[in-house]
């Protein structure tokens, strides 16, 4: 057994763990955190997506030892006071989920793409989105999903320069 | 409340309810149920195609931390029965034992001989390698043709043959006297790979027991509560009564959830001899291995027709990879497809052979389109070949034989009668949307510029037969159930509505779309309606999620229990308005006297009255509730036209598909926003078929692409945007107008994705390429047909 | 599925890692990012007593200058290396087959060690190691060594490292002014390269002066296509190039698998030689 604390979602864990468990089933079968699924065993569907110190990662890819000391966020813990995040809500009002199984990790995959690249275009957002399989949707909509977010967030930040530049003309 | 006109909520893009708990991780998955004292499950499984047990010993298993018990097949031999085939589809086909856990004899990589119960999942999983097996191997039964053969290995060596079953239909002229009077006849042999359907989230299944009163829940990664609980009654002699099957968060299924599986009833069986709460989940590369497989087929097409292109006749003579035993439906399958392979084409002869054929590898069973895919596939690719024989373009030759809008309600050559429908319209839309004589243009225009890069156009005008299914249909095809299904609607004293529903949704979103059709008939708010399911306590009758048949065969149900809601309602408020019901009028949720508008009482309000019955008419039971139990008229028959524009890089063999374009006409539409996401999905997977996708065994019997990272399923990186329209035919035989949608995408898209391959090589001498076509495939393809055409040149 | 039970050791020095890999002898395994272990161990196809992890080695990671050498520590994840500025300036090559790796979440734990020391010939960054003629840097009980990429690859799946040795750097010559191209073959986005060509080429003149071409998955380790190259050099214009591609499956053996023949793999050899050297000749 080897000693970890872990933070998930905002919350610390201190464990004694077997070397082997997987992070996915450290978060699924000790802390309870069933929102993140398990889809395959070769780190190719994605299903499992959490951020570990703010980046992707497969949980089922990485042992529960190797996030000690790490903070972890799971999509359980993107909505705040029952406020969704833009991806969350794009998805919804974009029909970007049909049973629903890819999604948690396809919205922690589409966070990540959308830190590092706030403006894709859709070849882009596919592109991202490579190693999340989803066996619903198509991607279309998913990919409609991440766009919307992307336009609205810099609809948002012209809006805001734009306010900015008024106010440094009247200054 | 004002008699403002309300908006209808059918044909609304309404958001789904079900999408809140999915987006925040408060799924409830199978895997996720746990309750105290939960034991783990894990299966081994034989690593050879076929064998022979000779010794196998669980003890060394129960030796390992944390195992609890270990159970070979004949450990749980008492109380757990072969497992259930619903479809003999002749008095005479071969129905072997299918023990849950292999009793002497190993059938396919993956057959489970023994089951470990233990602690947790780890200590589950390593207990299996304490297990000490002893194969004798036998040969490995592969190839469709050879399995058939006299002397061949048997796969069930005690039933003498590898035959399961030959299903004949003969309909219109004798079809060797229309061939006779034929000018053309093309005759074509496709191979339909197998596929692994690959629900995003893997099987799983829980079961608790009450030990003192013998009560089991069972919960399950099923498409299937209501019919799983029969059959595991049956299987496992647990009273039907006494067992609950609970369908929570379903993560997809395709058909693949459409299953009676092994370790559901070994779960029940161990369950029941320990007394104690048990789960098992499978893992991704498990699953490839134990979770049925779809399609699997070799097909022999053969188009009679005249020189102007026109069809005279077909046949088809097909066989079909069983693989090792018969489950649910698995002899079904291409007899669903037998009705479809005239497609939307009028002729006057049709003679279809089917001969089902057991080999060592996993059983095939339904995958989405199920029998129709592959029939669609067949047909349409056969169209392009007649077309290119007889020096028309695709469209035209389709255009030629297809049954004309005006001639519905049409019965076809192998018997259905096509309610509804309109391929010029359909077709029209999709080629403008398409841009097709430019895509042509562009074609002929680079052809002569002997571009390596080559362009390539398919079209695919399909229909198919869904909704399944009138009862009496099913009886006449030996199908052992109904095609029924339930709904009931119980409108509660506070003005809510809970709509109870038999069918038990996976992704396709019937809690929305039920609240829009309960809603507009019953006047209630949308969000004051919750769809119940899933469950055979909250849903104690139905007929469950498959074929295209929820919307057509359960929608409909809500729409008639509505009514019926609506009908005993109108009663209460005549009785409390003192009118008679002739002089009501109801309207979005009011009851009003004609003529004296002020003289009015909501639904919610009758319901209360009838809720506290105080003031009812005369013998008329309290609450205001109904029930509806729906038997199809007919099937439905959405149809559509679809056009895929390839780009074929000869060099390399690569198939990069440019442009996809479908118009799709499922009737009426209940919420554009899922029919089009259903459309999006289906596509998805018809083209994973063309492209990507393959179960390989190697000459073995072992599952080469035996994990994710060697079965291709395509991803976002893979596939193109889809241009989507629709055209909007109403169905005549159910009360919504509505057609299925759910498989329609997968079967019109394989063919058009394949046609259009074909059609960028064909000016090179291809004719065909074996799906998936992968750039190896095509490459050869062009290299043979090159090395062909020189040898003719130089003959 | 599930990993076999294992001891776990997290050394925070390389030499404490070298001392617990001498230790534990054949049976130890080393964990880096993971990414090709952890699938290996799932599928239950690795048996290692001892995994050590070294990636709380913070000296292993980020990339420097050292003279006309870029020195990049083996535990630098892909991810890293593909946004790394000297990355980019001086291994272009390396920066653009790496982003083809995988997906953005294998990317962020996936190391450029890890990946050269699993040796797969289906990855992709041996063949460019190869082709930017890298040297590994190992450090065993005995001390620090320097391998030749040309040395490292042994077989498939292995390497000249010594069971107790680790791979703690990746050292690649400054190519300024070399055109360069990977060109991975793939059926779909996120498989491994049924064929990839790693292309770097120095124009002179309007000729091609010099080429190196690594190849991936055309044997059991990765390869130089060094009849092309050799018939690369002087070509001027996109038909001698293609003539020079035509050599670049000589001596080479690709394998027989689910995704292709050594017929169909050594054509594409070709074919994406001849593409790859266009593209980074910039003739295409």
């Amino acid at each position: 057994m080897t000693h970890i604390s872990v933070t998930v979602d905002g919350t610390a864990y201190e464990d004694d763990v077997e070397p082997r468990l997987l992070l996915v089933h450290y978060l699924r079968d000790r802390l309870g955190l069933t929102g993140t699924p398990i889809g395959c065993d070769t780190s190719n569907c994605g299903a499992c997506t959490v951020e570990l110190d703010g980046a992707s990662v497969k949980s089922c890819t990485v042992l529960a030892v190797q996030a000690d000391g790490c903070e972890v966020t799971t999509v359980q813990g993107l909505a705040r006071d029952g406020e969704w995040t833009p991806l969350q809500r794009a998805f919804h009002e974009r029909h970007a989920l049909q049973c629903g199984y890819c999604t948690p990790g396809m919205i922690m995959a589409a966070r990540d793409l959308l830190r590092e690249n706030p403006r894709p275009s859709s070849d882009e957002v596919r592109k991202a989105l490579e190693g999340n399989l989803c066996r619903c949707t198509g991607y279309q909509n998913i990919v409609r999903a991440v766009l919307a977010v992307a336009e609205e967030t810099s609809a948002s930040e012209r809006q805001s320069a734009q306010g900015q530049s008024a106010q440094e003309v009247t200054a | 409340m004002t008699d403002q006109a309300v908006e209808p909520e059918v044909g609304r893009a309404r958001l789904r309810k079900e999408d809140a708990r999915l987006i925040t991780g408060q799924s409830n998955w199978t895997d996720n149920i746990s309750v105290t004292g939960l034991l783990h499950l894990a299966f081994l499984r034989s690593p050879m195609a076929h064998a022979r047990i000779e010794r196998l010993d669980v003890s060394p298993a129960l030796e390992r931390p944390g195992v609890i018990a270990a159970f070979t097949g004949r450990d749980l031999a008492d109380g757990l029965g072969s497992l259930p085939c619903a479809w003999p589809v002749t008095e005479d086909m071969v129905l072997p034992d299918h023990p849950p856990l292999a009793l002497d004899e190993v059938r396919h990589a993956g057959d489970p001989v023994a089951v470990v119960v233990a602690r947790d999942r780890y200590a589950a999983a390593d207990a299996l390698e304490a297990i000490e097996v002893d194969y004798e191997p036998l040969p490995p039964v592969l190839d469709l043709e050879e399995a058939l053969a006299e002397g061949a290995p048997l796969v069930h060596a005690d039933k003498g043959t590898n035959r399961a079953y030959v299903w004949p239909l003969r309909t219109g002229e004798d079809y060797e006297s229309v061939r006779q009077r034929a000018d053309v006849v093309v005759r074509r042999r496709y191979l339909q790979q197998r596929l692994i359907p690959n629900a995003m989230e893997p099987r799983a299944v829980a079961v608790a027991p009450l030990a003192a009163s013998g009560e089991y829940t069972m919960y399950s990664t099923t498409q299937i509560p209501h019919i799983l609980r029969i059959m595991l009654s049956v299987v496992t002699g647990v009273p039907e009564h006494k067992l609950r099957v609970i369908a929570p968060d379903v993560g997809g299924g395709f058909g693949s959830k459409l299953q009676v599986y092994g370790e559901e009833a070994v779960a029940l069986a161990v369950a029941r001899k320990l007394g104690r709460p048990v789960k098992w989940t499978e893992s991704r590369s498990e699953g490839y291995l134990a979770t049925h497989h779809g399609r699997g087929m070799i097909q022999d097409i053969e188009l009679a027709a005249t020189r102007e292109g026109r069809l005279l006749g077909l046949k088809v003579d097909l066989l079909a990879d069983m693989g090792a035993y018969l489950m649910l439906v698995t002899p079904g399958i291409p007899i669903l497809g037998a009705f479809m392979y005239p497609a939307i084409y009028k002729m006057d002869a049709y003679e279809f052979n089917c001969t089902g054929v057991f080999t060592t590898r996993t059983p095939t069973d339904a995958y989405r389109g199920a029998g129709r895919p592959e029939a669609t596939y067949a047909i349409e690719r056969a169209m392009d070949e007649l077309a290119a024989e007889v020096g028309l373009d695709p469209v035209e030759v389709r255009r030629r034989n297809w049954i004309r809008h005006e001639e519905f309600p049409y019965t076809t050559i192998a018997g259905l009668t096509y309610d509804s429908g309109n391929y010029e319209a359909a077709t029209d839309k999709a080629l403008a949307l398409f841009g097709y004589d430019d895509l042509r243009a562009e074609q002929r225009e680079r052809d002569e510029r002997g571009d390596a890069v080559r362009l390539g156009i398919g079209v695919s005008t399909y229909t198919e037969m869904c909704g399944l299914a009138p009862s009496r249909v099913l009886r006449d095809l030996r199908y052992s159930a109904g095609g029924w299904e339930a709904a009931s609607i119980r409108m509660l004293p506070t003005g809510k509505v809970e709509v109870v529903t038999g069918t038990s949704p996976h992704g396709q979103g019937h809690v929305t779309s039920w609240s829009q059709i309960a809603s507009d008939v019953l006047g209630v708010p949308f969000e004051d309606i919750e769809v119940l399911h899933g469950d055979t306590q909250a849903a104690p009758q139905g007929m469950d999620t498959y074929g295209s048949r929820s919307l057509v065969v359960g929608g409909s149900a809500v729409h008639r229990a509505a009514e019926k809601v609506v009908e005993k309602a109108r009663k209460v408020a005549a009785h409390l308005l003192e009118a008679s019901e002739d002089d009501l009028e109801f309207k979005g949720g009011v009851f009003s006297v004609k003529g004296s508008p002020e003289a009015r009482r909501t639904i919610q309000e009758v319901a209360f009255e009838t809720f506290t019955s105080h003031d009812v008419p005369d013998g008329m039971e309290p609450t205001l509730n109904a029930e509806h139990l729906n038997d199809p008229e007919n099937f439905s028959y959405p149809h559509g036209t679809h056009l895929c524009a390839v780009e074929v890089d000869t060099e390399t063999g690569q198939t990069r598909i440019r442009s996809y374009v479908c118009v799709d006409d499922v009737g009426r539409v209940i919420n554009p926003m899922i029919v089009e996401g259903q459309v999006h999905g289906g596509l998805a997977q018809g083209i994973a078929q063309a492209l990507y996708e393959e179960a390989v065994y190697d000459a073995e019997g072992n599952l080469v692409s035996g994990t994710m990272a060697d079965y291709l399923v395509p991803s976002a990186a893979d596939l193109p945007e889809f241009v989507t329209d629709r055209t909007e035919t109403p169905a005549a035989s159910n009360p919504l107008g509505v057609k299925g949608v759910g498989e329609a995408g997968t079967i019109a898209s394989t063919p058009a994705v394949v046609n259009a391959v074909v059609d960028a090589l064909r000016p090179l001498g291809v004719h065909d390429v074996r799906m998936p076509c992968t750039p190896e495939r095509v490459w050869e393809a062009v290299r043979s047909a090159q090395a062909g055409q020189k040898k003719e040149a130089s003959a | 599925m599930i990993p076999p039970a294992f001891d776990y050791a997290r050394p925070t020095s390389v030499d404490e890692a070298v001392r617990t890999l001498a230790d534990a002898g054949e049976e130890a395994k080393v964990l880096a990012g993971g990414q090709s272990l952890l699938p290996l161990l799932r599928l239950r196809l690795a048996f290692p007593e001892l995994v050590v992890d070294v990636g709380r080695i913070p000296e292993l990671r980020g990339v420097r200058e050292d003279g006309d050498m870029l020195a990049i520590g083996a535990l630098t994840t892909h991810h890293d290396v593909v946004h790394d500025p000297l990355v980019r300036r001086h291994a272009g090559l390396l920066a653009q087959a790496t982003e083809t790796v995988a997906d953005p979440a294998v990317r962020h734990r996936g190391t450029l060690g890890g990946s050269l020391a699993h040796a797969d010939p289906a990855g992709d960054l041996p063949a460019v190691v190869l082709a930017l003629d890298a040297e590994l840097v190992a450090v065993g009980p005995g001390g620090r060594r320097t391998i030749p990429a040309r040395d490292f690859f042994a077989d498939y799946l292995q390497t000249a490292l010594a069971p107790d040795e680790l791979l703690v750097e990746v050292r690649v010559p400054k190519r300024e002014g070399w055109g360069f191209r990977y060109e991975k073959f793939h059926r779909v986005a996120q498989s491994w390269a049924m064929v990839g060509v790693a292309a770097l080429v120095r124009r002179d003149d309007g000729h091609l002066a010099e080429a190196r071409i690594g190849l991936t998955n055309m044997g059991a380790t990765p390869l130089r296509a060094s009849a092309s190259e050799e018939a690369l050099a002087g070509a001027g214009d996109a038909e001698a190039v293609a003539r020079a591609a035509q050599e670049a499956a000589e001596g080479t053996r690709p394998s027989r698998d689910a995704s292709a023949s050594p017929e169909y793999r050594a054509h594409l050899a070709r074919v994406l030689t001849k593409r790859a050297v266009l593209a980074a000749a910039g003739m295409g």
